[in-house]
């Protein structure tokens, strides 16, 4: 099958999605009103509660949600064939996603802007509030050992990739002093940065001492490491200990210094990126090469596609984005489903030239196998072939293959950096809250919290021996990643149900990819936890069976509590607002 | 000409979009420093002695509208003064 065909049915549905099943929700469903005073309006502050523009709002929406993990799970889960994959990033976009995104988004709006995690709590009540922080501590302890990994990974296998990368640091915490101290705009300072990244990649992909290769450095793959080390594992080890210095570094600066100026320089990598890969695609116009699906497959895709792409078809990350910021911006209600149905369709977008640029990237089925010969070599596999696909893509634009592949994972790498930055940033705010809640002040001190953070991400990254040999345990969290953010989804969309129960409307646009996705996750978490990694199964590992059965049992009290709320009419204390 | 215009518009909203969280942030500094000002002008209610507090009054009429987020934001329901009863 040609794959400028298969984009262009993805897109098509993402269209119809968009023009009329988006459309039934809000005039059917949420009854949006043109007239209802947002609580950017009510609660207008300059700060946190602007009306802005929709467009505007749609464009921040997106770029806030797109990041690396549309494109990682996707890559991985082409393992059982394009078809299935497909699939479910364009019906879970166009069913789950864009009703989740767009239905925080609204159930926030009617709430005051209230993010879903304040409304989980009035749900689940205070027993419940200290174990959701404890959740969402193992997800983003998780999110960052896999975005550590991802970057370490990349350094190893791209050298040329990494002086861009820094070079990224200065340029940033730059802009962020001439933006904020000098009152300049941003967006010519923000393109000169990434021309200065990006030349940099140009050059360094070309000049062999520019790129810092540190297993060069030692010898090559059979020289000598250091701690008894190969030289893969010690350059692993190295990279991971200096990201850790920058993500404490990083995560204790105000956001203004140099998060905020990455993620205007990301901005342009996204729309960079993104227009690498279709005009590629248009100009390369390849077949597709990997399998429609894969019936020897080693695991069922059955229930495990489903955590495996998160990102791309459902995330309940979205969720707290949708209710957290872009609902105190919100100008006009009606807004809500341009910004919040449209921004799942742009991540699907991304999610889906993510699976193209794989599928197109092999010769043959043959070498397609080759790569992706088991479910466990997939996880290994994925993103290298991301970045390979891309880089066949990119060259239809006349782009070299070596500059090509420098900028692709420079792009994957500075999203993940960037998550990886918020994310201990996350961390540090939630260990802090659990130092108030259990009356243990020193938690409550930033750099004794981001200590702990950065520690703990480091030994999760370092310590488990994952089948890889040392340090790739990181990627053996991706499934429990993918189960955790689709567990905040689940919570999200059960949210909207109880809210729409309550007001007599119809709920089954929300309760059906509620029950859908807390199925496929309860029955994907009980195949790993108890019959793969239990300690009398196959892959014992005490690490991941913990983490696993800890959210297994989260997942069970919510549905508990789903039941009890949604049969016994629990008052969740949702505002009454018509 | 068309185009250039469209071009135009096209820059200009996606500075707006780049300019969105930064704006925000900007204003959430600013807000803060604007605290930490209130505060030390209204000292005496830490117990900290004011020795500006005889012109410091004399703002009060120009504030006490402000005066209720404020208090809010620091973490009192109520008004701490009883001569500001905004609540």
């Amino acid at each position: 099958m040609n794959a400028i065909a298969l984009a262009a049915i993805g897109i098509f549905i993402f269209i119809l999605g968009y023009r009329f099943y988006s459309k039934f929700i809000a005039e059917k469903i949420f009854r949006l009103d043109p007239n209802y005073v947002t609580p950017a309006h009510r609660f207008k502050d300059g700060v946190d509660f602007v009306p802005t523009n929709k467009f505007v709002l749609w464009g921040h929406h997106f770029t806030s949600v797109a990041g690396a993990a549309p494109i990682l799970g996707p890559a991985i889960a082409v393992y059982w064939g394009w078809l299935p994959a497909v699939l479910w990033v364009v019906l879970g976009t166009v069913f789950a996603a864009g009703v989740h995104d767009f239905g925080t988004l609204v159930l926030s709006v009617r709430n005051k802007g209230q993010s879903v995690g304040t409304l989980a709590h009035r749900l689940i009540g205070q027993r419940g509030k200290v174990l959701f922080l404890f959740i969402i501590l193992i997800l983003v302890l998780m999110v960052n050992a896999v975005f550590a990994w991802v970057i370490a990974k990349l350094f190893i296998s791209y050298p040329a990739s990494v002086i861009p990368v820094f070079i990224q640091i200065p340029l940033a915490i730059w802009i962020g002093h001439a933006v904020y101290k000098k009152n300049k705009k941003m967006l010519i300072p923000s393109v000169v940065a990434l021309a200065v990244m990006y030349i940099t990649a140009i050059v360094a992909s070309q000049v062999s001492f520019l790129q810092i290769d540190l297993v060069q450095y030692m010898g090559g793959e059979n020289g000598t490491g250091i701690f008894g080390l190969d030289p893969i594992s010690t350059a692993f080890f190295i990279w991971i200990i200096v990201l850790m210095v920058y993500v404490y570094i990083a995560s204790t600066l105000p956001v203004w210094k140099l998060l905020q100026p990455r993620d205007f320089i990301n901005s342009h990598q996204l729309i960079v990126g993104l227009g690498i890969l279709y005009l590629g695609l248009l100009f390369t116009n390849p077949e597709i090469t990997a399998p429609m699906t894969n019936p020897d497959a080693d695991i069922s895709w059955f229930p495990l596609l489903f955590i495996t792409i998160a990102c791309g078809a459902i995330s309940g990350f979205h969720g707290l984005v949708s209710s957290g910021t872009s609902s105190k911006q919100l100008d006009k209600e009606t807004d809500a489903r341009f910004v919040g149905y449209l921004g799942a369709i742009g991540e699907g977008i991304l999610a889906l030239i993510s699976i193209i640029a794989v599928i197109t990237l092999f010769p043959d089925r043959e070498s397609f196998f080759a790569t992706y010969s088991s479910f466990q070599a997939s996880n290994g596999a994925g993103l290298g072939a991301f970045i390979e696909g891309a880089t066949n893509l990119a060259q239809g634009l006349l782009i070299p293959a070596e500059v090509a592949s420098t900028i692709v994972s420079i792009i994957v790498v500075s999203f993940a950096a960037t998550t990886l930055d918020t994310s201990v940033r996350l961390m540090r705010y939630i260990i802090s809250e659990l130092g108030v809640e259990y009356k243990i002040p020193s938690l409550e001190k930033k750099h004794v919290a981001t200590t702990l953070a950065v520690g703990a991400s480091a030994a999760l990254v370092l310590l488990p021996e994952g089948p890889n040999g040392f340090g790739s345990g990181g990627y053996l969290l991706w499934p429990l990643f993918g189960t955790a953010n689709q567990l905040l989804a689940g919570i999200s969309l059960l949210l909207i149900s109880i809210w729409l129960k309550k007001l007599g409307r119809n709920y089954m646009i929300t309760i059906i990819p509620m029950v859908f996705l807390m199925f496929m996750t309860l029955w994907a978490m009980f195949q790993q936890v108890f019959l793969q990694w239990a300690w009398y199964a196959e892959q014992p590992s005490m690490l991941l069976f913990i983490f696993g059965a800890i959210i297994f049992v989260f997942t069970l009290w919510i549905i508990l509590t789903a039941i009890q709320a949604l049969l016994k009419k629990t008052d969740p204390g949702f505002s009454e607002d018509e | 000409m068309l185009v250039f215009d469209k071009l135009k518009q096209l820059i200009a909203f996606y500075e707006a979009v780049l300019e969105l969280p930064h704006r925000t942030e900007i204003a959430r500094e600013l807000r803060d420093e604007d605290d930490l000002f209130l505060l030390m002008l209204y000292s005496e209610m830490l117990g900290i002695p004011n020795p500006v507090y005889y012109y410091t009054l004399e703002l009060y009429p120009y504030m006490i509208e402000e005066f209720h987020d404020w208090h809010l934001r620091m973490g009192m329901d109520k008004s701490p003064l009883s001569g500001i009863r905004c609540c």
